[in-house]
């Protein structure tokens, strides 16, 4: 009589310190390292933000192989995480397969949009939309009327950034040509900044005066390479305008910080979702970055030519192709 | 100079070096902080006691068997190959392309064979033509390889984010296989026979690995081919005096070399993912090579190196998990400080150890 009693009230108690205490965040970066000056530093970003705010620490881990993703999760969980996040679509599997199996546990994803679990949240972008306004400002900063595009691995994300931007040069300037160059079908190819630097030297040779990357760590030299030789380089991901001031007409960013640190608060809150996210313009999820380092660089036009196709895309009157839906880019 | 008994020379020797690489490891762990012994108890910990730490050590034991194999088979003709990176991906595109074509039809008792023949004869192909060009148009394969380890990552990317891309995603991978053509993980295997196994993904290819290394002892100490190769990795004059074909012979050592670098795809594709994913080689093709020379070349050699190199992958990660200033470069720096003990300076206590043994 009084033994389930005594049991039931335990449980209660548990239960009830569990929630005050038991938040325990932990996010699993992937092969690029949470200091690859792009994607997950950008995740990175949005975590030490958390941290910084909440004090609460989130347990980190960075993978160096395929089948570490998905140990990385069954330890965090292991660990006693209560909300586990994974970084860029090669988690994707991994992330499905432990969420099934630990329905207790919170789950969440960024860049991934079609698994289907009751306890994952996922985030993707539309590249493809803040790439399109950084390509209506190349075309009209341009005054050779050729641009230049660096990008890192050839993946299909990678030449969705390419057909957005192309997309918003030709519409924006008739005539107009876009050089692309992809710099390796190895991982290497997100950080190697010498090869980003001679990409970018060869399309600047070639007439180009703008070149936007998107490349992680091998844009740095693609950004370094455009400011010795003059030009302007546009960044990705996180706002890289001051990477070299006065160099960099813009960035097109990409808020994973953001989306990292929703994650991380709702789930403290105790107002964790699931579900699919995707964050294109309207939503603030990508947009392109204005502040003191661009500034002088951008003329009363380039900023209303721009404004106007951020509302244009907003209002559906102007749709940007994404190459992802039929991996084809038609211009 | 005297030749080292045997035991010191594959015994003593090989455990001074790793106590070498382990104390300037030690020295290291101490400057940024922590304390190594603590550090040395995680590893371990994390490699063989934690429920599933052994099945992981053992899953990137097979990954180094195969591709320390390859190595050294190769270094037996005195060939260096360091192409096993790409070998072991275009291993690959060989094992999948077969499950591709038939896992919806034929039972697996009929594609896992046939997969894995197809993961061999695919990465041989790579490598014999780097070797058919060192045979007979003089290019080295030092050169040759590498460059083909770019072409297959080429090749690859090509196909897995073009034709064989799964549909309904982004990342760039093939389709997972059908359940029936994938080889049995450990844990379910030991379930099914009554034995309680953690999870992780030691799968069947485990076994192909040990068998693979009987299988190259027979063939380089046991057969006539074996002498040859052994024969013309001593002095290439003196075998081609003694009549033996040497541009077959190094065409056919990288046959067999690259065939067992593409065995490692099976770990991968038939065993722990089921799929083929961009990149699936992640660096076990070129640790190969340290795996090798750590072994000496010799499969006994190859088999203790593998096992104690996928003990400090394995280890290493729980480092990075338990200590917040243990990042995965640290972890490198640790492997690296083992490969570079044991392996290029694997000789710098010879002196000392003859001087040692010649005064008993």
């Amino acid at each position: 009589m009084l033994k389930p009693l005594i049991s039931g009230l335990a449980a209660a108690l548990i239960a009830a310190s569990a929630f005050a205490e038991d938040f325990k965040p932990a996010v699993v970066f992937d092969m690029g390292g949470k200091f690859d000056k792009s994607f997950n530093e950008g995740v990175w970003t949005g975590v030490k933000r958390f941290t910084d705010e909440t004090g609460v620490e989130v347990m980190e881990f960075e993978v160096t192989n395929e089948a570490q993703r998905e140990q990385a999760m069954r330890r965090m969980v292991q660990r006693g995480a209560t909300v586990v996040l994974g970084v860029g679509f090669g988690q994707a599997d991994a992330i499905n397969a432990v969420a099934e199996a630990n329905p207790d546990v919170q789950f969440a994803i960024i860049d991934v949009s079609w698994l289907d679990q009751p306890n994952l949240r996922q985030y993707a972008f539309k590249e493809h939309e803040g790439s399109y306004l950084v390509g209506v400002a190349a075309a009209l900063k341009s005054e050779t009327g050729k641009v230049g595009f660096v990008g890192g691995m050839d993946v299909p994300l990678i030449r969705k950034f390419a057909c957005g931007y192309v997309q918003g040069v030709k519409e924006t300037r008739d005539g107009a040509e876009v050089l692309q160059n992809m710099t390796g079908p190895t991982p290497a190819a997100w950080n190697d900044p010498n090869k980003g630097a001679e990409l970018a030297q060869s399309q600047i040779d070639r007439g180009a005066d703008v070149v936007y990357h998107a490349a992680g760590g091998t844009g740095v030299g693609v950004i370094r390479a455009t400011a010795d030789a003059g030009k302007l380089a546009i960044g990705v991901d996180s706002n890289q305008n001051g990477m070299a001031p006065g160099s960099v007409l813009t960035s097109m960013i990409k808020r994973v910080d953001v989306a990292a640190y929703d994650t991380l608060k709702d789930a403290m809150d105790g107002e964790f979702s699931s579900g699919i996210n995707i964050l294109g313009l309207a939503e603030d999820g990508v947009d392109w970055a204005v502040d003191e380092n661009n500034e002088p660089l951008l003329t009363d036009d380039i900023k209303a030519a721009v404004d106007a196709a951020k509302a244009a895309i907003i209002a559906g009157d102007v749709v940007v192709h994404n190459y992802e839906d039929d991996s084809n880019c038609p211009f | 100079m005297t030749r080292l008994p045997g035991w010191v020379e594959y015994g003593v020797l090989p455990l001074i070096n790793l106590l070498m690489a382990f104390t300037v490891a030690g020295l290291v762990v101490a400057l940024i902080g922590e304390d190594p012994f603590a550090a040395l108890a995680v590893m371990i910990n994390g490699a063989f006691v934690y429920e599933g730490g052994i099945g992981y050590t053992l899953y990137y034991a097979t990954n180094f068997i195969f591709t320390g194999l390859a190595v050294a088979v190769a270094f037996q003709a005195k060939l260096f190959n360091i192409g096993g990176e790409g070998q072991a991906y275009l291993g690959g595109l060989g094992a999948l392309l077969v499950c591709l074509a038939m896992d919806a039809w034929a039972p697996g008792l009929l594609v896992i064979p046939l997969a894995i023949l197809g993961a061999a004869l695919f990465g041989a192909a790579w490598a014999m033509i780097p070797g058919w060009l060192q045979a007979y148009r003089g290019s080295h394969v030092v050169i040759t390889t590498i460059m083909f380890n770019f072409i297959a990552a080429g090749l690859m990317v090509g196909l897995l984010s073009g034709a064989l891309m799964r549909g309904g995603q982004s990342n760039p991978e093939s389709r997972p296989i059908a359940e029936a053509a994938r080889l049995p993980f450990v844990h379910d295997v030991l379930g099914a026979l009554g034995i309680e196994a953690a999870q992780s993904p030691l799968n069947l290819a485990f076994p192909v690995a040990l068998l693979a290394c009987v299988v190259v002892w027979v063939l380089i100490w046991r057969t006539r081919w074996g002498f040859a190769l052994r024969t013309m990795g001593e002095s290439e004059p003196a075998a081609r005096y003694a009549g033996i074909n040497v541009p077959r012979m190094i065409v056919t050592a990288m046959a067999l070399s690259g065939a067992l670098a593409g065995l490692m795809a099976i770990n991968t594709l038939l065993g722990a993912q089921g799929k083929v994913t961009v990149n699936f080689p992640a660096g076990f093709g070129f640790t190969g090579i340290a795996v090798a020379l750590m072994g000496r070349s010799h499969p006994v050699g190859v088999l203790m190196a593998a096992l104690l190199f996928g003990a400090l992958y394995q280890g290493g990660a729980e480092l990075d998990f338990e200590f917040k200033t243990i990042t995965r470069e640290m972890v490198l720096l640790i492997q690296g400080l083992i490969i570079l003990f044991s392996g290029a300076l694997a000789f710098m206590f010879v002196p000392w150890l003859t001087r040692l043994v010649e005064r008993t």
